[in-house]
């Protein structure tokens, strides 16, 4: 039923994926806001009822289109004493593609590189790369029998050795020709045709994560491994880094597992999201997919400046504080739901404020984010929920400014039973 | 010591010096406040009085002729002083690294239970003097020791002659190694602090095992820290005095000493010569060395273990406890048993010990402290403010007597003492001087110099240049700002320098023994003495004395690593 869902150019209509610092605030905003809504467990886990159906269609369905297996997470779960850092992680990633871990800071998607990795020995669960158990059934096998590569947050070149040594470093006999060979190949991959003999001291950011690249995926492993590969950049770097790592993962034909919260990366590179929370996943999908029908107020909030909307569910339409709407407005809500009331996933570009007369008004604007293109508008309902709307950059209103809101989504909306 | 090299130079002070500066204030746009030309004039002073024994001593070679200079220098005794000095340098260097960087990754890199104590065990023998370990192993494996009275006892008398002797080349290298090769334990540990594990961690998900990239990846990278910690061990092993002498090995620094006692003063003086180029040379590969140690890349690295010794951690144990065993528990157990221990022929006989004497070690490193600090003041005030050449110039030309061995150093002011001032100023002068306290506690500043500016110039560098400027604002005299402001707040580095000089002044040996007043006592003049004489017993109190005020000055480096 998912893929009936009318997309139009919903896609086209979203500017607001400004730079992954906005991304960022966006992710926190999402959940204080809701918070102050009077809805406490913004954050919680996967809500129950029809949504927790859903989330099944989701997960999988990939399968099929995807090659074999390559990286199985079965179980697995750390501890550092009595703290948990990942609590039974379970994930699949297919051969050739790649796979974005997306979480919030101290979610434990690092730690699960790690463990990957085998950096890190997990506390239980098995971990399984190319069909091998590398760690579980209390066995594990160190990180320099595992064909992992991994590219380190800060990359951590060989100072005392060049580019072409850096990248010679796994192989099997650095000194040799077919070495040499392997080594221009992977430069000339990454674009550092001419670098081999620099000292990567003297290398920028971006072509120290260049040659790091190359240097993993030298030795041909199973799956290639990117720590928060972008956050060491800089800002305007990271863009054009991404599409060229992307296309250079393409390229070299690897499977790959990437971490990062920021958001914006993880939706536009990643073939699937695996978006983390508190040590498991919380939902894994293409990135359209987990973007539009996040299966969990967590995911929902953590991506796009979220907010909730609640209504009532009556026989044809919906009721909300801004009017009643179309029930088909919300993705596969049942009959079964006449009479109760629901939570609708709202984000700016769903909603419009229009300025009216106070007596009319919706509610007024508390706030307004000026980001260049767009204004987005903080509305505070009369109710008190707190609403984000967007708007083109000429439309200007004032804060504390009595406006009416309308749904303008063109598109299907999540939902969630009300709390 | 040549950490500071590598400071940027303000483009236009350094480079132009003097002229630079004597520009900015003719222009009156000099960017900060310059220091007083009293200041300069006492800081050169300073340098000058701390760089003169080396001209002592060329002045008395300067009066050997030609012929009879290479007469010397080519003799078969020159040659073969120079061959063993080498020899001993060699052998205590290799073994120093051979113990110092497995001690360093073991307890820095891996799991070892109990790192924190093996980590400061490892360091402590720095800070005891090597002649006391050399004296703790003589009375043990010596002729007249504890093995040979111990083997007689139970009537295995016969197997004495046949046991390899402490004496010569074997004793005083084992002695050396064990209390010099800290310098490459505490280099090494360092260089790996700050090795960026990450790259440890890529080296192993690049397919490589944890020895296969300590070789690769490790060690290349601390190898600048290895070398620098070896060549300091080679230049203590080449100035060391103590140790061979009780051991018997005649390296440079023995045979200058007899030769001095023994009125070979051209002899003394052209050794001397050789000696100096020797160490000069160390001197030039160690600033070549430590130039090279700031990398400057990375992200910091962590001290935790990155490798997991798993059941082999009691058995790696034994490495740290075999060598605490060899420098601490052996030597303190043999001192502390001949304390106890009253045989006849060992606590008889020469003359007891004396509490005064302690009071005169106190009382001349008391003294020398003072001064030391007096001294150390103007150069690290100076140094502290000023980056130009001659600032350099001044704060590096301390470093010289404290590089030269002290056996030269006290040669030198023999010369001074006994014959310049003799010929220049007169007999009754010359006499007042020579083996007088202000003599020796002028050598104990030309030493130790550097232990008190290297302090107090860190304390000058911390202050915030503004707080004078606001104490002047607020009506302060120059002076006036000094006492009030200045002085308070570098005063704990002067303290610093001058309990460290204090310390190190109480276990000094070389000087002391050349230059100390007749009936001057010290506990150092007095061990001295009665170990020469084979009455150990004796020796064992102010020996542990000595080992506990050796003890005292660990604690700072101890500080110093908690901050780490």
């Amino acid at each position: 039923m998912r893929d009936d869902t009318p997309r139009t150019d919903c896609d086209a209509d979203r500017p607001q994926r400004g730079d992954a610092t906005d991304g960022d605030d966006a992710a926190t905003d999402g959940g204080a806001t809701v918070g102050a809504s009077g809805d406490g467990a913004s954050a919680s886990r996967s809500d129950p009822g029809s949504v927790g159906d859903r989330a099944d269609d989701a997960v999988d369905g990939v399968s099929d289109r995807r090659g074999d297996p390559v990286l199985e997470l079965d179980g697995v779960i750390k501890r550092y004493g009595s703290e948990t850092a990942v609590s039974g992680m379970e994930l699949t990633v297919h051969e050739g593609e790649l796979v974005t871990l997306l979480g919030p800071s101290g979610c434990g998607k690092t730690t699960t590189l790690r463990m990957i990795a085998g950096l890190e020995t997990p506390t239980d669960g098995t971990i399984a790369v190319g069909g091998d158990v590398v760690a579980g059934h209390g066995a594990v096998r160190p990180p320099e029998e595992r064909d992992v590569g991994l590219v380190f947050q800060e990359f951590a070149l060989f100072p005392h050795l060049t580019v072409a040594e850096n990248v010679a470093f796994g192989l099997d006999d650095p000194d040799s020709a077919a070495a040499d060979s392997r080594v221009a190949e992977l430069l000339e991959l990454v674009g550092l045709d001419d670098y081999g003999d620099r000292s990567v001291t003297d290398l920028s950011g971006g072509q120290r994560q260049r040659v790091a690249l190359a240097r993993s995926l030298a030795p041909e492993p199973d799956v290639l491994l990117l720590d928060e590969p972008f956050s060491n950049l800089d800002v305007s770097l990271r863009v054009r880094m991404r599409e060229e790592v992307k296309r250079i993962l393409d390229e070299a034909g690897v499977t790959a597992v990437s971490v990062t919260h920021d958001q914006e990366e993880a939706l536009s590179i990643s073939d699937r999201v695996a978006v983390i929370n508190d040590g498991h996943v919380e939902q894994v999908g293409a990135p359209g997919e987990v973007f539009e029908h996040p299966t969990s107020r967590f995911v929902a909030s953590f991506l796009g400046q979220a907010s909730f909307l609640p209504a009532r569910v009556g026989e044809r339409d919906i009721e909300t504080s801004v009017g009643s709407y179309d029930r088909d407005l919300l993705n596969g809500l049942g009959d079964g739901y006449v009479g109760s009331h629901v939570d609708v996933l709202v984000r700016p570009d769903d909603l419009r404020a229009t300025p009216v007369p106070a007596g009319d008004a919706d509610g007024e604007v508390i706030r307004r984010q000026y980001t260049g293109p767009s204004f987005v508008y903080h509305v505070k309902l009369n109710d008190g929920t707190v609403l984000r709307c967007l708007h083109n950059h000429t439309e200007e209103f004032d804060v504390g400014e009595p406006v009416a809101v309308t749904l303008v989504a063109d598109h299907a909306l999540a939902w969630y039973p009300a709390q | 010591m040549s950490a500071d090299s590598s400071e940027p130079n303000p483009v236009g002070t350094a480079s132009d010096g003097q002229f630079g500066r004597l520009r900015e204030r003719l222009t009156g746009d000099a960017g900060r406040e310059q220091p007083d030309t009293a200041l300069v004039v006492l800081a050169a002073a300073v340098a000058t009085a701390v760089l003169s024994p080396v001209v002592w001593l060329g002045w008395r070679a300067s009066r050997l002729g030609i012929g009879e200079a290479i007469r010397l220098a080519a003799s078969d005794t020159a040659v073969d002083v120079l061959a063993n000095s080498l020899v001993l340098v060699g052998v205590v260097t290799a073994a120093s690294v051979a113990l110092g960087v497995p001690l360093a990754v073991v307890t820095v890199q891996t799991d070892l239970p109990f790192r924190r104590l093996w980590t400061v065990l490892a360091a402590l023998p720095l800070v005891v003097p090597s002649y006391i370990g050399a004296f703790a192993y003589v009375s043990a494996f010596g002729p007249s020791g504890v093995l040979p009275d111990l083997l007689t006892q139970y009537g295995l008398g016969f197997v004495t002659p046949y046991l390899p002797t402490v004496y010569g080349l074997g004793g005083t290298a084992l002695v050396l190694t064990l209390f010099t090769y800290p310098y490459v334990f505490l280099t090494t540990r360092a260089s790996l602090l700050s090795f960026d594990t990450t790259q440890l961690e890529a080296a192993r998900t690049l397919n490589h095992s944890y020895p296969r990239a300590f070789r690769r990846v490790i060690l290349p990278q601390i190898a600048p820290g290895v070398t620098a910690g070896a060549l300091l061990v080679a230049l203590y092993t080449l100035s060391d005095f103590g140790t061979p002498a009780i051991m018997r090995y005649d390296v440079f620094t023995r045979v200058i000493y007899v030769e001095l006692n023994a009125f070979g003063q051209s002899r003394a003086t052209l050794l001397s010569l050789q000696l100096l180029a020797v160490t000069a040379v160390i001197l030039a590969l160690e600033s070549r060395v430590s130039a090279d140690t700031s990398s400057g890349y990375g992200s910091p690295a962590s001290a935790s273990p990155v490798v997991s010794l798993g059941r082999f951690r009691w058995v790696v144990t034994l490495l740290p406890a075999g060598v605490s065993l060899f420098t601490l528990a052996f030597p303190v157990g043999i001192l502390t048993m001949w304390l106890v221990r009253s045989g006849p022929g060992y606590s008889g006989g020469g003359l007891a010990f004396e509490p005064a004497f302690a009071l005169n070690s106190a009382y001349a490193a008391a003294l020398a402290a003072g001064v030391t600090v007096l001294f150390a003041l103007p150069v690290a005030l100076y140094a502290g403010r000023s980056n130009s050449l001659l600032a350099r110039a001044v704060e590096r030309s301390t470093y010289i007597g404290y590089a030269m061995p002290g056996v030269v150093l006290g040669l030198a002011l023999v010369f001074f003492a006994s014959q310049w001032l003799t010929q220049a100023v007169g007999v009754g002068v010359a006499r007042a001087v020579y083996q007088s306290l202000p003599l020796l506690v002028f050598a104990y500043v030309v030493r130790f110099l550097p232990q008190a500016v290297g302090a107090t110039r860190s304390s000058v560098a911390g202050i915030d240049r503004d707080l004078v400027g606001a104490a002047r604002l607020l009506g302060e005299t120059p002076s006036g700002a000094f006492r009030r402001v200045t002085l308070p707040l570098i005063s704990p580095g002067l303290l610093a320098g001058a309990a460290l000089v204090f310390l190190t002044t109480m276990k000094e040996l070389d000087t002391t023994l050349i230059l100390h007043p007749t009936g001057f006592t010290t506990i150092v003049t007095y061990i001295w003495r009665v170990q020469e004489a084979g009455y150990y017993g004796r020796a064992a109190l102010p020996a542990l004395v000595l080992v506990a005020v050796s003890g005292l000055s660990m604690v700072p480096l101890l500080k110093g690593s908690d901050d780490a």
